[in-house]
C-alpha cells in the first residue's frame, strides 16, 4: 500500500510537470488551432532566463523569496517577449495559409530556438540552483513527496483554476472564446483578433517560463534540449485530455504521469513509454478528440 | 615550394633507403609486425601505434638491439576491415614475423587471429577491447595492453561486493549501447559471484523529466547499492532524487559519469558517488618519457592508444630479450611471469592474455572532486 502511495505521488509529480507545459499547448490550439511546436523551446528559454536572473540576484544577496518572485517575473516577461515575437514572425504571416504551413513554420522555429540557445549559451548541462528549499514540515514525507514536487503540484492546480476563470469570466477570455469559435465573425463584431492571439501567446509563454523555472529547480539541471522531450510528452498529454481544453490538459497530464509511474513501478521502466502511448492510442480510438475535448463537426 | 619539394624528396629517399635496406639485413633481425588501420577514416586509431613502435624500436636499436640483433618493423595496413586483416596477417606471417603488435580494431583482430595462431605467432593488441578475444580461450597466442569492454563492469562489481559488502544490487541502465552493455556485464558478474544478488535490472528513458518512480522501485527492492550504466545527466537526476528521498543507497557508475559536469550538476548530492575511470598514468616516468619523445619527434600530442602501444612494444621486446630467443613458448612464459615497466606501471599478463594493472580504478566524489579510492 505504501508503495502504491509512493508511486501515486511520483506520477502526480510527473503529471504536474507535464501539465505546466501542456497548458500552453492547449491554449494556443484552442484559440487558433495551431500546434505550437516551439512551445517547448519557450519553456527552455524560460528556464535559461531563470537560471541567469536567479544567479545574478543571489550574487547580489537578495533573500530567497525575493529571488523566487523576481526570477519568475523576469522569466515570464522574457519568455513572453519570445512567444510574442515567434507568433508575429512565424505564424501571423501564415494566418490564412493552409494548415500545414504554420505547422512547418512552428517546427522550424523550434529548431531555430534550440540551436540559437546552443550557440549563444552552451551545449553542456548547466546546474540549476534549488530555488525551492526543503520545508521543515515536509521532512516527514520526504520519502514520498518532496517540497518542490508539492510546490509544482500546487502551482499547476492554481494556474489551471486561474486560467479557467480568466477564460470564463473576463472580457479577454470572452474575446478568446469568440476567436476560437469563429475568427471571421469575431472580427466582424469588432474584436481585435490579432491582439487576442498575441495575448494568448504571451499568457502561454509566461506559463511555460514559470514551468521552466519550477521544473528546472526540481530537476537541478538544464540544457538547450530539455524543451524538446518535455514538449513532446506535454503535447501527448494535451492530446490525451482533449487538445483545446484547459482542464483536459491537466487531466491528460496526470493520467500520463500516473500511467508512466505505475508502469515503471509494477512492470518495468523499460516499458513506461509503451504503456503511455498504448493508452493514448486506446483513448483516441474511443474518443478521437480526447477525454474532455469537444467533438467538432466539419461542415462541408 | 622549394622547401616542401626538398622535404618530399628527402622523404622519398628515406623510404627508398629503408625499402632497400630491409632485405639486406633480414637475416639477423627481430621482425616485429605492426598491423592496424593506417589509412582510411580510422587511421587516427592506428597511426599512434606505429609511431610508438618506431620510438621503442629506435631506442632499442640505438642501444645495440636485443641480444645483438636489431629490431625491424614490418608495418602493414588493415584499414580496420576484417577481410583486409586476413590478408595483412597472411602477408606478415609469410614474411616471417616473430611477433605482431596489433591489430587495432576488435573485428579485424578477430579475423586475423586464427592465421597467427596457426603460424604460432604471438600477437599483442594495444586497443582491441572485445571481451571474447581473450576470454573465449580460442586464441592462446593473443595478448592485449588495454582493458576489455567488460573490465569496467568487473571493477564496479568487485568493488560493490568485496569492498562495500553489498548483498543486494540494483542494476540500472539508460538503454543505450554503452550503458546497457555495461549493465549486462555487471549483472552477469554479480550472478556469477554467488555472493550478491541482482534485485532489480531495468532500463530508464534518457532525458525524462523525473525519475522518482524508478527511485521508489530501487528503494522497495532493498538494494544496498545501485550500479548505473549510462551518462552523467541521468545519473545526476537519479542520485539527486534518491538523496532527496533520504535514501543512502550507494551509487556506483562508470566513466560516462566520471565527468566534472556530474559533480557540478548534482552538487552536494554527488558526494560519496563512486565512478570508475582509467587510472591516471601521467605521473608515471615511462609514460612521461615516451610522450616527451613523441612530442620532440612529431611536435604534437600523441593520439589514441599511444600509451597502450608503447606498453605492448616494451612488453614484447622485453620478453624476447629475457627469453633469449624468438621461440614463442619462451616469449609467452616471460610475458606471463615477469613484470615489465610500461606506461601503466609494472605489468605482466594473466593466463588469458589480459595485462594486469591496465584498466579501471574506482574514484569517489569527495569535497566536490573525484578522488582515486585507495
Amino acid at each position: 500500500m505504501d508503495y502504491f502511495v509512493e508511486l501515486f505521488f511520483s506520477g502526480l509529480t510527473r503529471g504536474s510537470i507535464y501539465a505546466l507545459i501542456a497548458l500552453g499547448y492547449t491554449m494556443v490550439y484552442g484559440i487558433i488551432g495551431l500546434i505550437n511546436f516551439a512551445h517547448g523551446e519557450i519553456y527552455m528559454i524560460g528556464a535559461f532566463t531563470a537560471l541567469i536572473v536567479s544567479t545574478v540576484l543571489s550574487i547580489m544577496g537578495f533573500p530567497l523569496p525575493a529571488i523566487i518572485i523576481l526570477t519568475a517575473l523576469a522569466a515570464a516577461i522574457w519568455a513572453s517577449a519570445y512567444g510574442y515575437t515567434v507568433e508575429k514572425l512565424a505564424y501571423r504571416p501564415l494566418r490564412n495559409a493552409p494548415r500545414l504551413s504554420p505547422l512547418i513554420s512552428a517546427i522550424g522555429m523550434s529548431m531555430f530556438l534550440q540551436n540559437y540557445v546552443l550557440l549563444a549559451q552552451t551545449p553542456d548541462f548547466l546546474p540549476f540552483p534549488a530555488l525551492i528549499p526543503d520545508f521543515a514540515f515536509m521532512e516527514r514525507f520526504a520519502g514520498v513527496i518532496g517540497s518542490s514536487d508539492l510546490v509544482i503540484l500546487i502551482t499547476t492546480t492554481v494556474i489551471m483554476i486561474l486560467l479557467t476563470l480568466l477564460i470564463k469570466f473576463t472580457r479577454t477570455g470572452k474575446a478568446m472564446r469568440a476567436t476560437a469559435q469563429d475568427r471571421t465573425m469575431a472580427m466582424l463584431v469588432g474584436i481585435n483578433v490579432d491582439h487576442v492571439i498575441s495575448v494568448t501567446f504571451i499568457l502561454g509563454s509566461a506559463l511555460a517560463a514559470i514551468g521552466g523555472m519550477l521544473i528546472a529547480s526540481h530537476i537541478g539541471q538544464i540544457n538547450f534540449y530539455i524543451g524538446f522531450i518535455a514538449g513532446i510528452k506535454a503535447f501527448t498529454a494535451a492530446v490525451l485530455g482533449g487538445i483545446g481544453s484547459i482542464p483536459g490538459a491537466v487531466l491528460g497530464s496526470f493520467i500520463l504521469g500516473l500511467t508512466e509511474s505505475f508502469a515503471t513501478g509494477y512492470v518495468s521502466s523499460d516499458y513506461e513509454d509503451v504503456f503511455a502511448f498504448s493508452l493514448l492510442v486506446l483513448i483516441l480510438i474511443f474518443r478521437p478528440s480526447g477525454l474532455l475535448g469537444k467533438a467538432t463537426i466539419e461542415k462541408v | 615550394m622549394n622547401l616542401s619539394a626538398k622535404i618530399t624528396g628527402f622523404c622519398a629517399a628515406a623510404v627508398l633507403a629503408l625499402g632497400l635496406s630491409i632485405p639486406a639485413m633480414a637475416a639477423d633481425t627481430i621482425k616485429i609486425g605492426v598491423a592496424g588501420a593506417h589509412s582510411g577514416d580510422l587511421a587516427s586509431y592506428g597511426l599512434p601505434t606505429v609511431k610508438a613502435a618506431e620510438l621503442v624500436a629506435a631506442d632499442i636499436n640505438g642501444a645495440g638491439g636485443i641480444n645483438g640483433k636489431k629490431v625491424e618493423l614490418l608495418v602493414e595496413d588493415d584499414v580496420c576491415k576484417p577481410e583486409v586483416a586476413t590478408n595483412t596477417a597472411t602477408k606478415l606471417v609469410s614474411e616471417g614475423v616473430n611477433v605482431v603488435i596489433g591489430h587495432i580494431c576488435s573485428g579485424a583482430t578477430k579475423a586475423a587471429l586464427p592465421i597467427y595462431r596457426d603460424a604460432n605467432v604471438i600477437v599483442m593488441s594495444p586497443s582491441a577491447t572485445n571481451p571474447a578475444l581473450t576470454q573465449s580461450g580460442e586464441y592462446p597466442n593473443f595478448y592485449r595492453t588495454i582493458a576489455s569492454d567488460d573490465a569496467q563492469a568487473r571493477t564496479e562489481v568487485d568493488f560493490a561486493i568485496n569492498k562495500l559488502g553489498a548483498g543486494k544490487i540494483a542494476v540500472i541502465h539508460d538503454k543505450g549501447d554503452y550503458g546497457k552493455g555495461l549493465a549486462e556485464f555487471a549483472k552477469k558478474f554479480i550472478d556469477e559471484s554467488g555472493k550478491a544478488k541482482v534485485v532489480l535490472f531495468e532500463g530508464i528513458t534518457p532525458g525524462a523529466v523525473d525519475y522518482s518512480a524508478i527511485v521508489q522501485k530501487i528503494k522497495r527492492s532493498g538494494a544496498d547499492a545501485v550500479i548505473f550504466g549510462g551518462y552523467h545527466p541521468e545519473a545526476s537526476k537519479i542520485v539527486t532524487q534518491m538523496r532527496k528521498k533520504r535514501m543512502k543507497t550507494v551509487f556506483i557508475s562508470d566513466d560516462g559519469v566520471k565527468d566534472d559536469t556530474f559533480i557540478k550538476v548534482a552538487g552536494k548530492y554527488a558526494e560519496g558517488v563512486y565512478a570508475t575511470g582509467p587510472a591516471d598514468v601521467t605521473a608515471n616516468p615511462v609514460t612521461r618519457e615516451y610522450r616527451e619523445k613523441y612530442k620532440k619527434a612529431y611536435g604534437d600530442e600523441p593520439g589514441a592508444f599511444f600509451d597502450n602501444a608503447v606498453a605492448a612494444a616494451l612488453a614484447l621486446t622485453n620478453a624476447i630479450a629475457k627469453a633469449g630467443s624468438t621461440d614463442p613458448a619462451a616469449i609467452a612464459k616471460v610475458l606471463h611471469t615477469e613484470d615489465v615497466a610500461t606506461p601503466f606501471g609494472m605489468i605482466h599478463f594473466d593466463e588469458r592474455g589480459d595485462a594486469t594493472g591496465v584498466g579501471f580504478t574506482m574514484y569517489v566524489v569527495k569535497d566536490g572532486k573525484y578522488e582515486q579510492v585507495q
